[in-house]
């Protein structure tokens, strides 16, 4: 009986990807983010919701350390990625960037082509030997962008040409070719059109086969449909972290009920 | 009376007419502001507007013309035996203005009556000392026809201010009358005043883009009365420049000035470019926000010396000091201070400002999400900045780098206390040689006809170094505009 917990336990602990502990975000005098706790889980699709100017996006650069690239923002606290602090000084925040990858809320292709785009990220981490490789590395991820199809005849056109869902797409694909763990995504579709976010979505659920993904979003019905756990944040708290039916179902809090039927926020 | 107090008094009717127009305005509609169509000042400008603007425009063009009148009715008065040809004549008639202007002097002294200065001949009086008394000295005895066109140019003139006033001061007048009969409560004051401020706008862009179009012609006009006298092939293709023309040969071959102007410039670019390009570089990406706000302001004070002291600078610290390595004592290349290399290096100090703000400007203002993209795939900052800022900045540094070397080709002050004065087509970067703008200065200073071609081969290489710089700049703004799209 003892033992079976003890396995149970360390079957969870090994699903454990990020592990964040009390911690708080200052921008200067303004305390954003308060005694924030979560588990994220490996091969999951986590949402991030709350009223806006809550702190959700200012959390999800905390998992990456890019914050570390706004001057008057100082972090407290302890995020673990399998197990280690990543604000540790021995830490490198560009290779833990490598590791967790971010997709921002307006698409930011850079001033280059396609290919280029795509081989940015491999390119600086030495991840393909030759052009062959790399060639190899740039249509498998916008394979997994789903969006090889609609560029792979104008693979040197410029990035910047494309339509906003699939300059999007192409984001993603070029986040997916650094091969990280961990997806970190702020809304993500709220500059694209239906289809287009149907396509993200889709592409979304695709990602968790592999990679633990954390999403920003503003829609409820996109947290429904894509997520499997749910935390809601209000006013730099984190008020309920469940599983996503669970929130949507049957929350224990009176604030995610509340704005989860649209009554804050 | 004068210009300037019949200026006054249009003012001071303009400013009666203000108030008068305003409460004419108000009490047209006994007071509620309400039912006028404009706000009052409206009304009261627009009474202003038309008593100043029309007398204003009257006195100005007759303060012009009238001068203009009058010598060429005076000048018939000179006898023909006098002078040759028209500088002769206008050589007498500066001479009859200064006769004129003495009189008017000795009259406001005291010294004569107004009938005096009608009555005295040369014959009985002596007009020269008598000038002399009052502080107008001449440079020889007056002519009595000299005399007798000033007499007449004075009354003339005393005569055509009469009548300006009067006509002046009747506009102004009118103006105002017209402008407060038309003020009622319904009357759309507003509309006319910024009518007539729309076309004082329309008046000051003119004259920015005439005065431009009229510079360009003149250049132009000279240009081929230059080549009407000297011919195109050997001024462009020439390859000595000799304008003294030693042995009755003269040489006004382009092509050294130009090679000067472009050696000197391609040092200077070499020297700003790289230096403005990092310290933009350090300024926009690395220094932090109190380094920044010292160290910018600091870097544009460069821009906001003076080329001269520049200049000075070349002549006296940098020249000396290339000399110590690469003159007689040192390398042997350089035999004086004044060289290519003196003038382009300290042409390149200026220019770093000119190359460094502007490039921080547009590095700037590629957008934070491309650094974030950058970063969010953990690209380091220096990574970021050579492949992602850079290259999304490069249309714009281009321009900027085009610029600084539209300033470097058109720099004449460093020039010439720095490279010396020497026209050579030469390689050697240590030898003195000169720049199409520092000839320029050369051919127009000192003892020159402004007909001869010495003189007008200035505006042959003006108009070569206008159009050098036209293209760069065009060129530059081309690539701006184009980068600017990029982002909005
Ligand atoms: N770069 C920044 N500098 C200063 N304050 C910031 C910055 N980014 C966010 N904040 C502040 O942090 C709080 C949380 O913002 P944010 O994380 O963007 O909220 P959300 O993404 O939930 O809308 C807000 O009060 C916002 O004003
Ligand atoms: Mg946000």
């Amino acid at each position: 009986m003892n033992d079976m917990t003890k396995i149970e336990r360390a079957v969870e602990m090994s699903n454990m990807k990020i592990s964040a502990k009390d911690v708080q975000v200052y921008y200067a005098d303004n305390h954003a983010i308060k005694d924030v706790s979560v588990e994220i889980e490996d091969k999951t699709v986590t949402a991030f919701i709350g009223p806006s100017g809550c702190g959700k996006s200012t959390f999800l650069r905390c998992l990456n350390r890019m914050n570390d690239t706004i001057d008057i923002c100082r972090v407290e606290g302890e995020i673990l990625l399998d197990g280690e602090d990543i604000y540790d000084k021995r830490v490198d925040p560009v290779q833990l960037r490598a590791k967790v990858g971010m997709v921002f809320q307006k698409p930011n292709p850079f001033p280059k082509s396609i290919y280029d785009n795509i081989a940015y990220g491999p390119r600086i981490h030495g991840l393909a030997g030759n052009k062959a490789e790399l060639d190899e590395i740039v249509e498998k991820s916008l394979r997994r962008g789903a969006i090889w199809d609609e560029v792979k005849d104008r693979l040197h056109a410029p990035g910047t040409g494309l339509s906003g869902g699939q300059q999007q797409r192409l984001c993603i694909a070029r986040a997916v070719a650094t091969e990280p763990e961990v997806l970190l995504m702020d809304e993500p579709c709220s500059a694209l059109d239906p289809i287009a976010t149907a396509q993200v979505e889709e592409l979304i659920d695709e990602l968790r086969q592999s990679y633990s993904v954390v999403i920003v979003t503003h829609s409820m019905q996109q947290a429904a449909r894509v997520s499997q756990k749910t935390a809601f944040f209000h006013l730099g708290s984190l008020v309920e972290y469940d599983d996503t039916t669970k929130i949507f179902t049957n929350p224990e809090d009176p604030r995610t009920e509340s704005y989860i039927t649209g009554r804050i926020g | 009376m004068s210009a300037f107090w019949l200026l006054m008094i249009i003012l001071a009717l303009a400013a009666v007419g203000f108030i008068q127009g305003r409460s004419r305005a108000l009490s047209s509609v006994h007071g509620d502001r309400r039912l006028l169509h404009s706000l009052p000042n409206y009304y009261g400008f627009n009474v202003a507007m038309l008593a100043f603007v029309p007398a204003v425009l009257v006195l100005g063009a007759w303060v012009i013309i009238q001068p203009m009148l009058i010598s060429g009715q005076v000048s018939t008065l000179i006898p023909s035996e006098l002078y040759e040809d028209a500088g002769q004549l206008n050589l007498i008639m500066s001479d009859v203005k200064r006769v004129a202007d003495g009189l008017d002097v000795a009259v406001a002294q005291g010294v004569m009556s107004a009938e005096d200065v009608s009555q005295i001949s040369t014959e009985t009086t002596d007009v020269r000392g008598l000038l002399g008394q009052v502080g107008v000295a001449l440079g020889s005895d007056v002519d009595p026809s000299v005399l007798k066109a000033a007499q007449e140019m004075r009354g003339k003139t005393t005569s055509g201010n009469l009548f300006m006033t009067i006509v002046v001061v009747a506009v102004a007048a009118a103006g105002f009358i017209a402008a407060m009969m038309m003020t009622r409560g319904d009357f759309r004051a507003r509309n006319a005043v910024e009518g007539g401020v729309k076309t004082l706008l329309i008046g000051a862009a003119s004259i920015a883009i005439l005065t431009t179009i009229g510079i360009v012609l003149s250049l132009i006009f000279n240009t081929i009365t230059f080549f009407g006298m000297f011919p195109a092939s050997d001024f462009l293709f020439g390859l000595t420049w000799s304008p003294e023309g030693r042995g009755g040969s003269e040489h006004l071959g382009i092509l050294p000035l130009l090679w000067g102007t472009i050696y000197i410039s391609i040092v200077a670019l070499l020297v700003a470019v790289p230096i403005g390009l990092f310290a933009a570089v350090y300024l926009s990406e690395y220094a932090s926000r109190t380094t920044r706000a010292f160290a910018k302001p600091l870097l544009e004070v460069l821009a906001g010396i003076p080329t001269i002291v520049y200049g000075l600078f070349a002549l006296t610290v940098v020249g000396p000091l290339l000399v110590n390595f690469f003159g007689a004592d040192g390398l042997g290349w350089m035999q004086g201070a004044r060289s290519v290399m003196t003038a382009g290096l300290v042409m390149g100090i200026m220019l770093i400002p000119f190359v460094s703000s502007l490039s921080d400007d547009i590095i700037n203002a590629v957008p934070q999400a491309m650094r974030d993209g950058s970063y969010g795939l953990g690209a380091t900052q220096s990574e970021t900045v050579k492949q992602v800022v850079l290259p999304a900045a490069l249309p714009g540094i281009v321009g900027a780098i085009l610029l600084a070397a539209s300033r470097a080709i058109g720099e004449t002050m460093i020039v010439v206390m720095g490279a010396g004065a020497a026209a050579r087509l030469n390689l050697n970067p240590f030898e003195a040689m000169t720049t199409v703008t520092a000839k320029i200065v050369s051919q127009l200073t000192g003892d020159s006809d402004f007909a001869s071609p010495e003189a007008l081969v200035a505006f042959a290489l003006g108009m070569t170094l206008f159009l050098l710089t036209l293209g760069l700049n065009v060129l530059a703004l081309y690539i701006v505009r184009k980068y600017r799209e990029q982002y909005e």
